[in-house]
C-alpha cells in the first residue's frame, strides 16, 4: 500500500474570466516520480503555483501527506464570475490559504522555470541560506553566536549536499558565475537543503541542450535513490519525461486530458491531438 | 589558508585599535571643544545611523526613509530622561517644569555611585530611547511593510514628518516641551567613548548580518520570491530588520542628542534622512565599512576640512569666489565625482577584512 504524497481535488484555478486551471485532480505516491506536461499555455506553471502558495486556487483542495493544506472555493464577485465545476463542495470548509514558506515548512520543495538563485551569494550560502527554514535559534541567539553548534551542523551539511550534488568545487564562487546546467543543478540543492519529502521542479531541462538533458536525466534519477525523494515535474523534453517518469499528467487548456504510464501517454489519441493539432473539418 | 584568513583579521584589529587609541589622545591633547573631537563625535553618530540604515537599505533590500523620526524619537527620549531635576524647572520654562520629575543618570547615581552612576543611567535612556523606537517601528511596520519600494519610501517620510510636527503640539508640551529646545542635559564622554559606544553597536549588527538571519535578510533582498519558495518568512523578517534597524536608528539619535548639547524637533528634517541616505550610497550599499568611512569622510569635511571654501582661505589660497554656500556646490562636485567613478560606492559591497584578502590575491597571481 503506497502512501498518498499529494492529492489535488478539484483544483480550479480562473484569472477573471480565463480558467487557467479547470477541475485538476491528480494525486503522487511516495518514491513515485510524476511529470505533469502539456501544450505551452496549459497552465502547468499554474498548477503549480496553486500548490506551492504562490496563487490561491479559486476553488479545490490540495492535501499533503493527508492533511489538507491549501482549500478555497468561490467567494465574492467570483461566486457569479466562476466558470469551473463543483463550485459548492468545499463552500462547507474553511478556507485554507498558506504563504509559500509554511507550504515549504510542511516539506515541499520547488525550483522555478527562471532560475531564480541569490545573485550576491555563494554557491555555498545559497545552499546554507535554503537551512534558515531548519534553524531553532532565534535572532538574539544566532546574532550572539549561541547557536554555535546548530550552525557548524548546518554548514556540515551543506558541505555534504554540495558533495553529493558535484558542486563543492565551485562553492566558493558566485552563483551567477556558473554554467547554466549547474546554476540548475544548484537550484535542485538548494530545495534539498530544506529536507522536502517532495520536491517540485518546475521545467529543469529548459533551455539545455540533449547533453545536458541527459546528465540532468541521471540525476534526478539518482536524487530519488539518494534522498529516497518522491518529484513532481514539469517539462518539455519528452525524452526526460518518458525516461524517468513513473506516471504522467497531460493537461491541456487547464483540463486533466489523459494520465498514466509512459506507454499508455505516447499512444494516447487525445495526446497526440493536443501536441499535433486536429484537422477543423475531420 | 588558515593563516592568511587570521592575516587580515589581524590588520582590521590592529587598524580599529589605532583608531581607538588615535581618540584617546586626541582627548588628552585637545579640549573637549576643539574641532577635531566634535568632528569624530559626529561621524561616530552618522556612521551608527548609516549602518542602521544601510542594514535596511542595502542588506534586507527594503528602501525606508523614516530615520530622522526614528532619530527624533531616540533624542527626544535621551533628552528628557537626562536633564538634571535641578534645571528642569529652567528647560520646561512655560509648562511648569514638566511631568517627568527624575533624571537617569541621577537615580543611577543614587546607588552606583558618582562616577559609574551617571554613566549607567545616559546608556540605559539611550536603550530606552532604542526600545521605544523600535516599538513604534513594530506598530508603523504593521500596514508599512505590506508595500513595495518607493511607496514604503514615501509612508516612512510621511510618518517621520507627521512624527516631526507632533512632537511640536503644545498639548504634549510637558513631556517634550512643545517647539521649544530641550537642553542642559549630560555628554557621555569625549571621542573615545563615542567610538567606543559606537563600536559596539556596529559590532552587534556585524554580527546579525554575518548570522544566519543577516544571510536571511540579504536572500530576500536578491530574490524575494525564491526567498519565500525556501521557506523564509518574508512578513516576520523584514518586521524584524525594520524593528533591528529603527532600534539602531533610536540609539543613534540619543546620541546626536547628547553631542548636539540641545533637542530640537525642527533639525531632524527629512534633509538628515537624505544625508544619511547620501553616506549610505556613497559608502557603498551593503557595505558597513563602507558607511562608517564615508560618514568621517563627509562629516570631517563637510564640518571641517571644506570650512575654509566658505570663510575666503583654503589650503592657503585665497580668492574671492570663497564665500559663503561655495562648500556645497564644492561637495555637490565631489558627489558626483564619486558618483561617475564608483558606481557601487566608494566600497561597493566589500568590508574591511576583504581590502586586505584581495591585495593579498592580486599580489600572489603577479608573481
Amino acid at each position: 500500500m503506497s502512501e498518498i504524497v499529494l492529492k489535488l481535488e478539484n483544483v480550479t484555478m480562473q484569472f477573471g474570466g480565463v480558467v487557467a486551471v479547470d477541475n485538476l485532480s491528480m494525486e503522487i505516491n511516495r518514491g513515485e516520480i510524476v511529470a505533469l506536461i502539456g501544450p505551452n499555455g496549459a497552465g502547468k506553471t499554474t498548477a503549480f503555483n496553486t500548490i506551492t502558495g504562490v496563487y490561491e486556487p479559486t476553488n479545490g483542495q490540495v492535501s499533503f501527506l493527508g492533511k489538507p493544506i491549501v482549500r478555497n472555493h468561490p467567494q465574492g464577485k467570483m461566486k457569479k464570475a466562476y466558470k469551473g465545476a463543483e463550485a459548492d463542495k468545499f463552500a462547507a470548509q474553511s478556507v485554507l490559504n498558506p504563504t509559500p514558506d509554511k507550504i515549504t515548512a510542511l516539506g515541499m520543495a520547488r525550483t522555478f522555470q527562471n532560475i531564480r538563485l541569490w545573485k550576491t551569494q555563494t554557491v555555498f550560502d545559497n545552499v546554507l541560506i535554503a537551512k534558515h527554514m531548519l534553524k531553532t535559534s532565534n535572532v538574539f541567539s544566532a546574532t550572539f553566536r549561541f547557536n554555535r553548534a546548530e550552525e557548524a551542523e548546518q554548514r556540515k551539511e551543506v558541505a555534504e549536499l554540495l558533495e553529493i550534488v558535484g558542486l563543492s568545487d565551485v562553492r566558493s564562487e558566485l552563483a551567477t558565475s556558473l554554467p547554466y546546467g549547474k546554476q540548475r543543478r544548484l537550484e535542485i540543492a538548494r530545495a534539498l537543503a530544506t529536507k522536502p519529502k517532495l520536491l517540485m521542479l518546475d521545467e529543469p531541462a529548459a533551455g539545455m541542450n540533449p547533453q545536458e538533458t541527459d546528465e540532468l536525466t541521471a540525476f534526478i534519477a539518482r536524487i530519488r535513490k539518494d534522498f529516497d525523494m518522491t518529484i513532481l515535474l514539469i517539462e518539455h523534453h519528452m525524452d526526460l519525461v518518458m525516461d524517468i517518469s513513473d506516471r504522467i499528467y497531460v493537461i491541456d487548456f487547464g483540463k486533466l486530458i489523459a494520465s498514466g504510464t509512459p506507454e499508455e501517454i505516447q499512444n494516447d489519441q487525445r495526446v497526440i491531438d493536443a501536441y499535433l493539432g486536429v484537422e477543423e473539418d475531420a | 589558508m588558515m593563516k592568511n584568513m587570521k592575516r587580515e583579521y589581524v590588520i582590521t584589529a590592529a587598524i580599529l585599535l589605532a583608531v581607538l587609541v588615535g581618540a584617546f589622545v586626541l582627548d588628552a591633547a585637545l579640549p573637549s571643544y576643539h574641532i577635531a573631537i566634535k568632528v569624530v563625535k559626529k561621524a561616530c553618530v552618522y556612521s551608527l545611523v548609516a549602518v542602521s540604515m544601510n542594514l535596511l537599505n542595502g542588506f534586507t533590500g527594503l528602501f525606508s526613509l523614516g530615520q530622522a523620526g526614528f532619530m527624533l524619537l531616540g533624542a527626544y527620549s535621551y533628552a528628557i530622561l537626562c536633564i538634571p531635576v535641578a534645571k528642569r524647572a529652567g528647560v520646561y520654562q512655560y509648562f511648569d517644569g514638566g511631568i517627568v520629575q527624575f533624571s537617569l543618570p541621577e537615580v543611577f547615581s543614587g546607588f552606583l555611585g558618582g562616577t559609574v552612576g551617571p554613566v549607567v543611567g545616559m546608556l540605559c535612556a539611550l536603550l530606552f530611547g532604542g526600545l521605544l523606537t523600535a516599538l513604534c517601528a513594530y506598530l508603523i511596520g504593521l500596514p508599512v511593510l505590506r508595500l513595495k519600494s518607493d511607496y514604503l519610501a514615501i509612508a516612512t517620510l510621511g510618518f517621520a514628518e507627521i512624527l516631526r510636527a507632533f512632537f511640536q503640539w503644545n498639548a504634549i508640551g510637558p513631556l517634550t516641551n512643545g517647539s521649544n529646545l530641550l537642553k542642559n542635559y549630560p555628554d557621555i564622554g569625549g571621542a573615545a567613548a563615542y567610538i567606543i559606544l559606537v563600536g559596539v553597536f556596529i559590532g552587534v549588527i556585524l554580527l546579525l548580518v554575518n548570522s544566519t538571519y543577516g544571510r536571511a535578510f540579504m536572500a530576500i533582498r536578491d530574490d524575494e520570491v525564491a526567498a519565500e519558495a525556501m521557506g523564509i518568512n518574508l512578513a516576520h523578517h523584514k518586521r524584524l530588520a525594520f524593528i533591528i534597524s529603527s532600534f539602531f536608528a533610536g540609539v543613534g539619535g540619543g546620541m546626536l542628542a547628547m553631542y548636539m548639547g540641545t533637542v530640537q524637533a525642527l533639525s531632524f528634517k527629512s534633509a538628515m534622512t537624505y544625508e544619511i541616505l547620501l553616506v549610505v550610497v556613497m559608502g557603498g550599499i551593503g557595505s558597513i565599512t563602507g558607511s562608517v568611512i564615508t560618514s568621517f569622510l563627509y562629516i570631517a569635511g563637510l564640518e571641517w576640512l571644506l570650512r575654509g571654501l566658505d570663510s575666503g582661505t583654503f589650503l592657503g589660497i585665497t580668492s574671492p569666489i570663497f564665500k559663503n554656500g561655495f562648500r556645497m556646490a564644492i561637495v555637490s562636485v565631489i558627489i558626483m565625482i564619486v558618483v561617475l567613478f564608483f558606481r557601487k560606492g566608494i566600497m561597493g559591497d566589500r568590508e574591511l577584512p576583504d581590502l586586505f584578502r584581495k591585495k593579498e590575491k592580486k599580489g600572489g597571481g603577479a608573481k
